[in-house]
């Protein structure tokens, strides 16, 4: 059967999951004719693991992605069920939220949200091939035989690529949740010279709330006045659920145990790499054994629905052995399973052949964002997404690309990690992954980020005239307390007192004041108020700015002496076989990840010092050139 | 291109009369100028030699004589300000000039940096360009074989140790932050953040000083011959030169001469230096008395002290035991070979836990029995020296010391409240510096860390 010709767009995406719908919003908010196809449209951002959004790096890259014009802090800011700032404790940098989603409302609002765009539109469909040409890609074919022609293509097939289900010796041609696997399309990037590789996740059963008994649990309520992520947030959800702590214990430890050869991870079944930092309950009780217990968090998947989530016990033994796992636990004894848990294995693109705009190297005009790059988690596919998305329409409508850098938010760190380095196992974001947390905080992401936001065209004229005051305020509130010399009032100094401090000495700066500990911007507020007063986002900025400054400069100048590095370019036609001297391990890593600047290439492991100084100095042979026939 | 400033020794180690320490860079003229005492630096004319003294601003001691010549850019070597210091030759003194330097400002050039900078600031031209990429390879190859030799033995296992302690506090402060809601992972507190830091901080300067006295190693250990007139000084001297055939260097520095003679004893260099002044005066405290002769002896890292055994003891010779006190020390009892006078019991006691040897140089007698008390000395002594020497690398000095500024920076900064996530980054970068010695410094080893050493996931 020929296909037929289905209709023409700027950039096509495949796939409506985390990473999908991201992609597609910032393409067509760039102004590009935008296609997003999917397999199923009422699955649209649907969370086929846990029903929770945010948490440390991740929740400051759902800020990120706000700042810069994306979706995901909007929508789950209009359907969480709980909202907690986790990190409280700790310094400015590592603060986090985490919202608990209602995950079918989550997917009702996105779908809402997709088709009041005008330049996108959604539509139902299996991809089953990429029309290439020449080395560029110009469209997608389905399996109902439409060619979508498109001057970009964006591939976020997540976990479905030639995806298999295996629960203990089960084991079928599935993508997450029983939906359709892709097969044909996994085959078809094979042909076209992908290198591809084989990961691992997996999930945990979901039980019936009536069948908790919550009082042998401890709540974990929400927090009392929730922040947001999205700086567009204005209203509050009153209504929060809490979700609830229970343990493992010895018996739970014992069916696992006995159980072992059954798992499909422990039979030899899975062949895939799973991520370390997901691990499977059998896991954790084989490497860990000496632990006497292990938490389990209760966690509802919604308002309207039964389903609770079990974190901590993602598996893939046997359904049987899973009930029995879960009737060993306090609190779970009578629970009965809605949905098993299981274990996913999937293709996915060794992501160092991928341009740092996350266009394929070899293929022009073709994307990939999200799971599929080996990463895994909601956040980190939206943030690839989102950037897929900004580019795919650069490229499709020649206007700015665009490339975070490691200081300029976790995206940039997540993106260089994957193309420069790529990953052995499902990437997952850490706060350790950034070198420089402290300007990559979960409070100044619109400080970072709004500009660039604005200039690529997603953040409105009205948010960015907001932002630019808040800048403003901020400035003008730091410049006041520089100039303010409090004298040593003994007023002053019993307030010093009062709140643990000891007696000054002299007198002092409002703005040196508040670099002591025990000062709050309260404090000061006291002593110096302002004349009117400021909004608490202000007053947060002025209070970290100043309180850490010592070491947001000694950051500062780290990124500086990165980005001189960052800005030496090299040349696209350079040509690694004719440098003498390079080592042989870094010719055919820098061969491989065709890194665009120096600073990216001294990244890539085995690629040392010396290959770096050698690099330099070829690069610089035609500016010598210039020199010595002065 | 890079603007920092580096600094190296650029004349072959050990080999000539004079060292050269040179730097480039847009401070080089400040650096040097904090250490030079003469005229200000920053004022003299480009392409002008000066002479002066290179003062240790912390102690304000004199460190050398030095002539300083200030070349400013582009007209240099590397179209950078540079400037060349000219010392004696002893690797000592250029040695501790480049600490200075560093110290103060400058980093450690990498291997070839010098040519590279030239290159790149178009100082050499193209033809040159396969020859330069050909030196750094080159070079860095051969000081990473160096240093790979180097990285064999106890330093290497010590720092791989404090790398260990550092990392396994790191990602337990991670985990606190990646994992907030892990209950079995204690939350890492300042006390304990605090304590942890200061126990490495302590090693690190453990180190540091062994570090100085594996450069003693390197450089000689300085010895002094000590003893009454006609106790076998001179003979003492000429056994050793005999039996080892010593390198018997004859060095007339530039502004003064010295005779240094170096000597090896199973392999430690001995520099028999003079302080104690075999050659002018016959006794040194009967010169110029107990507690002088003391501060001049304190200069050498070993001392013989000989004694004659067909003599009594005398008033002198309990002086010169006096003088002393506290410093490594051997008694070398000689002329056995005459009747017996000496009270060795009491020698013994006097010499309290110093070693005593019996010989008698005229007759070749006991000087098997002297070397081995010597490296007993050096190698199983108080002088922990047996892979001392590796440390004294001036990059892992420079290293190590600011490892130790880092984690200085974290205690402080836990002094002050810091949040610990902050403090943190001082202890990271700790844990980074330890990695450049030993050639690790992957981020990767933190993540591993942590998954290995906690079980987290959901």
């Amino acid at each position: 059967m020929s296909t037929y010709e289905a209709g023409q767009y700027d950039v096509i995406v495949i796939g409506a999951g985390h990473a999908g719908v991201e992609a597609a919003y910032a393409a067509a908010k760039r102004g590009a004719k935008t296609l997003i196809l999917t397999l199923n449209l009422d699955m649209i951002a649907f969370m086929p693991c846990n029903p929770s959004i945010g948490g440390p790096a991740k929740g400051i890259v759902v800020r990120e992605i706000d700042a810069l014009g994306g979706l995901m802090g909007k929508v789950i800011d209009k359907t969480y069920i709980q909202m907690r700032m986790l990190n409280t404790g700790k310094g400015p940098a590592v603060r986090a939220l985490r919202a608990q989603a209602d995950k079918p409302l989550y997917i009702q609002e996105m779908k809402k949200t997709l088709e009041q765009e005008k330049n996108l539109t959604l539509r139902q469909g299996m991809v089953e091939e990429l029309l290439v040409e020449d080395g560029t890609c110009k469209g997608v074919i389905t399996e109902t035989k439409a060619l979508y022609r498109a001057k970009s293509v964006i591939i976020t097939t997540g976990t479905f690529m030639r995806g298999r289900v295996i629960t203990g010796d089960i084991s079928y041609e599935s993508g997450p949740n029983n939906q359709r696997a892709s097969v044909k399309l996994a085959e078809n990037l094979e042909k076209i010279g992908f290198d591809l590789v084989r990961f691992k996740t997996g999930t945990p059963p979901r039980v019936n709330n009536h069948t908790i008994d919550y009082a042998k649990t401890e709540i974990q309520p929400g927090d009392d006045n929730p922040q947001h992520f999205s700086y567009e947030t204005t209203e509050e959800i009153v209504d929060q659920i809490p979700c609830w702590l229970t343990y493992t214990n010895e018996n739970t430890h014992a069916i696992i145990n006995d159980n072992l050869g059954l798992s499909a991870m422990y039979s030899g079944m899975i062949k895939g790499t799973g991520p370390r930092y997901c691990p499977s309950i059998e896991d954790k009780i084989v490497r860990f054994h000496d632990k006497p217990r292990h938490q389990i968090f209760l966690e509802p998947e919604g308002r309207n629905t039964d389903e609770v989530y079990v974190q901590g016990l993602s598996t893939s033994l046997p359904e049987y052995v899973q009930r029995e796992i879960l009737r060993s636990i306090p609190g779970l004894e009578e629970a009965e399973i809605m949905r098993g848990g299981y274990a996913i294995e999937y293709d996915s693109v060794v992501p160092t052949q991928l341009w740092p705009t996350l266009e394929v190297k070899n293929v022009e005009g073709l994307f990939t964002a999200g799971q599929i790059n080996g990463t895994s988690g909601y956040e980190e596919a939206a943030g690839q997404g989102l950037m897929a998305g900004i580019n795919a329409a650069a490229k499709a409508l020649d206007v700015e690309t665009l490339i975070l850098d490691r200081s300029q938010g976790y995206i940039g760190v997540l993106i260089d990690d994957l193309v420069t380095k790529g990953t052995n196992e499902p990437y997952r974001l850490l706060t350790s992954r950034a070198e420089y947390r402290l300007l990559l905080r979960h409070d100044n992401a619109d400080l970072r980020l709004t500009e660039i936001g604005h200039r690529i065209g997603l953040i409105s004229e009205e948010r960015f005239h907001r932002f630019e005051e808040k800048k403003h305020l901020i400035e003008e509130e730091k410049e006041r307390l520089s100039n303010i010399r409090l004298k040593p009032t003994e007023q002053l100094q019993q307030l010093m007192e009062s709140i643990g401090g000891t007696r000054l000495k002299d007198g002092i700066l409002a703005y040196d004041l508040l670099k002591r500990p025990e000062v709050t911007y309260d404090v000061i507020q006291q002593v110096a108020p302002a004349e009117i007063e400021l909004a608490a986002d202000v007053k947060e900025q002025v209070e970290i700015q100043i309180k850490y400054q010592g070491y947001i400069s000694k950051s500062n100048q780290q990124v500086a002496r990165m980005k001189k590095m960052e800005n030496k370019a090299i040349p696209d036609n350079i040509n690694y076989d004719d440098i003498s001297g390079l080592a042989t391990e870094a010719r055919e890593k820098l061969k491989q990840v065709r890194p665009l600047s120096v600073a990216q290439a001294s990244r890539i492991s085995g690629v040392n010092p010396a290959d770096v100084s050698i690099l330099l100095v070829y690069i610089e042979q035609g500016n010598v050139a210039k020199v010595s026939n002065e | 291109m890079e603007k920092d400033t580096i600094a190296a020794i650029s004349t072959p180690i050990g080999e000539g009369a004079i060292a050269i320490v040179r730097l480039s860079g847009e401070e080089a003229i400040t650096i040097s100028n904090k250490l030079f005492e003469g005229k200000d630096l920053k004022q003299v004319d480009s392409h002008t030699i000066h002479y002066g003294k290179m003062i240790d601003p912390k102690t304000d001691e004199m460190m050398e004589e030095v002539m300083v010549s200030v070349m400013r850019a582009p007209k240099t070597f590397t179209k950078e300000d540079v400037v060349e210091i000219n010392c004696h030759g002893g690797l000592a003194s250029v040695n501790r000039l480049l600490e200075h330097v560093l110290l103060y400002g400058a980093r450690l050039a990498e291997p070839g940096e010098f040519t590279k900078r030239a290159f790149l600031n178009g100082r050499i031209d193209l033809s040159q360009a396969e020859a330069v990429m050909d030196l750094i390879r080159a070079k860095t190859d051969k000081a990473m074989n160096i240093a790979l030799k180097q990285l064999d033995g106890k330093l290497s296992k010590l720092v791989h140790q404090l790398r260990q302690k550092l990392i396994e506090t790191v990602a337990h402060v991670e985990v606190n932050i990646d994992y907030p809601e892990y209950d079995d992972v204690e939350e890492m507190s300042h006390q304990m953040l605090r304590d942890r830091t200061q126990e490495v901080y302590q090693e690190v300067e453990k180190l540091l000083s062994m570090a100085k006295q594996g450069k003693i190693l390197r450089e000689g250990i300085a010895t002094a011959i000590i003893g009454r007139p006609n106790v076998g000084k001179s003979s003492l001297l000429n056994a050793f030169v005999q039996e080892t055939k010593a390198i018997v260097t004859d060095i007339p520095g530039t502004t003064r001469d010295v005779i240094e003679e170096y000597v090896n004893v199973r392999g430690i260099p001995l520099r028999l230096v003079d302080t104690a002044g075999i050659r002018e005066t016959e006794d040194i405290v009967e010169r110029i008395g107990v507690e002088r002769s003391r501060q001049a002896l304190k200069e050498s890292d070993l001392i013989l002290l000989v004694l004659n055994y067909g003599e009594e003891l005398t008033e002198e010779d309990r002086n010169l035991f006096k003088a002393v006190e506290g410093l490594e020390y051997i008694v070398i009892v000689n002329k056995t070979d005459l009747d017996a006078k000496l009270d060795v019991e009491e020698v013994k006691q006097l010499a309290a836990n110093q070693k005593v040897i019996t010989t008698a140089l005229i007759e070749d007698k006991g000087m098997n029995a002297l070397e081995e008390a010597i490296a007993d000395t050096f190698f199983e002594g108080e002088l922990d020296t047996g892979d001392l020497s590796y440390v004294s690398n001036v990059r892992h000095i420079q290293l190590l010391q600011q490892t130790l500024t880092a984690l200085s920076d974290a205690v402080e900064a836990m002094d002050a409240e810091m949040p610990i996530d902050l403090v943190q980054i001082d202890v990271t970068r700790a844990w980074e510096l330890l990695g450049e010695i030993v050639g690790d410094t992957l981020q990767d080893s933190l993540i591993d860390q942590l998954f290995s050493q906690f079980c987290l996931g959901k």
